[in-house]
């Protein structure tokens, strides 16, 4: 019977992505992809990894969706749909797919045994970090620099996106993300929900130590919370030369870099933590974390500057 | 078969349809797009190991679902430098992957 659940997902699944795939309009297409990414936020529930299932629904689905609709709509007009390739490469191309799913099926159907596991260690270890939810362990204890060096690459990315900007906009503000129609009801929404949004990406974080949540899904909410307010046109996006704009997105990443090297001080590893004071430090870094990542995750969909610095 | 043998093949098929998409569509949106397909296929895998390794209490092996998170978030970084990277080249007048200046006799096959 459970198993007649996981049947129907997979189908609903590999419906949406061949949809993605074959579908003529592009816009379709995104719609079919962000379908995919709730479909696989309950995959996801379904393999018990609750902090992936928020993770996917909100940036898989949501944020990404997002970027790629608002892409749309401005390739809409320009850009050609191009030319398919000939039926010859096409088959060749279905052919090589096909084998390298088949081949990644065959890894599937022969796993190792026993399996590799690191849940035993992640478990004998998480007394010292004082957390309950192992996720978070991993995340911001165990593997911290991989987190560290994560927020790093949103950053990164972020310059990426700004380095973009055509010479006479920089400085100036990303383009207006209103939408085209006046909608009562997405102004409603955006006037009703951010301090709800805002409750819930605190419960997430605070939440998150000892229960699925975190960081990462707290700042995503943050970052829904004020794309709503920008595109029910309640507020714009701000200049990208903003110095507060700018110190909160490297607020974060720097907080945590400080931490780290406290930890050689305290510790005597970089980003290790003093045993009796793991907790607090983890939460104050998540903190500092989220503020940043909701920032640069709305900068990110908002895009490059398009409009020329005001003075 | 259980469930996340399931879930395994499903992934694989996910990279397969996304390798197809990334060949076939000449645009660089499609291409991000199934790019994306490629990369949930492969997230997909890391929950399947994570479902296999369950053990010493815990539901999954938490390892893999947090480096999971780790990809997702750097996926949708790139994806939002994909995208204002075409943007940037529309602005420049190039619209697709095959729109360069084209040459006096059609080569292409």
């Amino acid at each position: 019977m459970s198993l007649l659940v996981d049947l129907v997902l997979v189908v609903l699944i590999l419906m949406a992505a061949v949809w993605t795939i074959l579908v003529r309009d592009r816009r379709d297409a995104v719609i079919a992809f962000i379908v995919l990414g709730l479909l696989l936020s309950l995959v996801w529930m379904r393999l018990y990894a609750v902090d992936v299932a928020l993770t996917e629904a909100a940036v898989g689905g949501g944020a990404t969706g997002l970027v790629l609709l608002r892409a749309c709509a401005r390739l809409l007009p320009v850009e050609a749909e191009g030319r398919l390739p000939g039926p010859g490469t096409q088959i060749a191309a279905g052919l090589l797919s096909a084998l390298a799913a088949a081949g990644l099926a065959a890894v599937v159907l022969h796993p190792p045994v026993p399996y590799p596991s690191l849940a035993a260690l992640a478990a004998e270890n998480i007394h010292t970090v004082g957390l309950g939810n192992p996720v978070t362990a991993v995340l911001l204890a165990y593997r911290s620099l991989d987190t560290l060096l994560e927020k790093v690459v949103l950053v990164l990315a972020l310059i990426g996106v700004w380095a973009l900007t055509p010479d006479a906009f920089w400085g100036g503000a990303p383009g207006s993300l209103r939408a085209r129609h006046a909608s009562g009801a997405l102004d409603l929404l955006a006037r009703v929900l951010p301090p709800f949004g805002v409750l819930v990406s605190i419960y997430l974080v605070w939440n998150g130590a000892d229960h699925p949540g975190g960081t990462f899904q707290g700042g995503t909410v943050l970052a829904a919370m004020w794309l709503l307010v920008m595109m029910a046109g309640l507020r714009d996006p701000p200049g990208i030369s903003l110095k507060l704009l700018r110190r909160l997105v490297v607020f974060g990443p720097a907080v945590f870099i400080a931490v780290g090297f406290a930890g050689i001080w305290m510790s005597g590893w970089f980003l290790s933590y003093p045993p009796d004071y793991a907790k607090p430090i983890i939460v104050a870094v998540e903190a500092a974390l989220v503020l940043s990542i909701a920032v640069i995750l709305g900068l990110l969909v908002a895009g490059p500057a398009a409009e020329p610095p005001k003075r | 078969m259980n469930a996340p043998t399931l879930y395994g093949l499903c992934a694989a098929a996910l990279v397969g349809i996304g390798l197809f998409g990334l060949i076939l569509h000449p645009t660089p949106l499609r291409k991000v797009i199934s790019f994306n397909l490629v990369g949930c296929g492969t997230f997909l895998f890391f929950g399947v190991a994570a479902r296999r390794g369950a053990g010493a209490g815990f539901a999954g092996d938490p390892v893999p679902q947090a480096l999971v998170i780790t990809g997702i978030v750097v996926a949708f970084a790139a994806t939002a430098v994909a995208v204002a990277l075409i943007l940037r080249m529309l602005e420049a007048g190039v619209a697709t992957m095959d729109s360069r200046p084209e040459p006096p006799d059609d080569l292409s096959p």
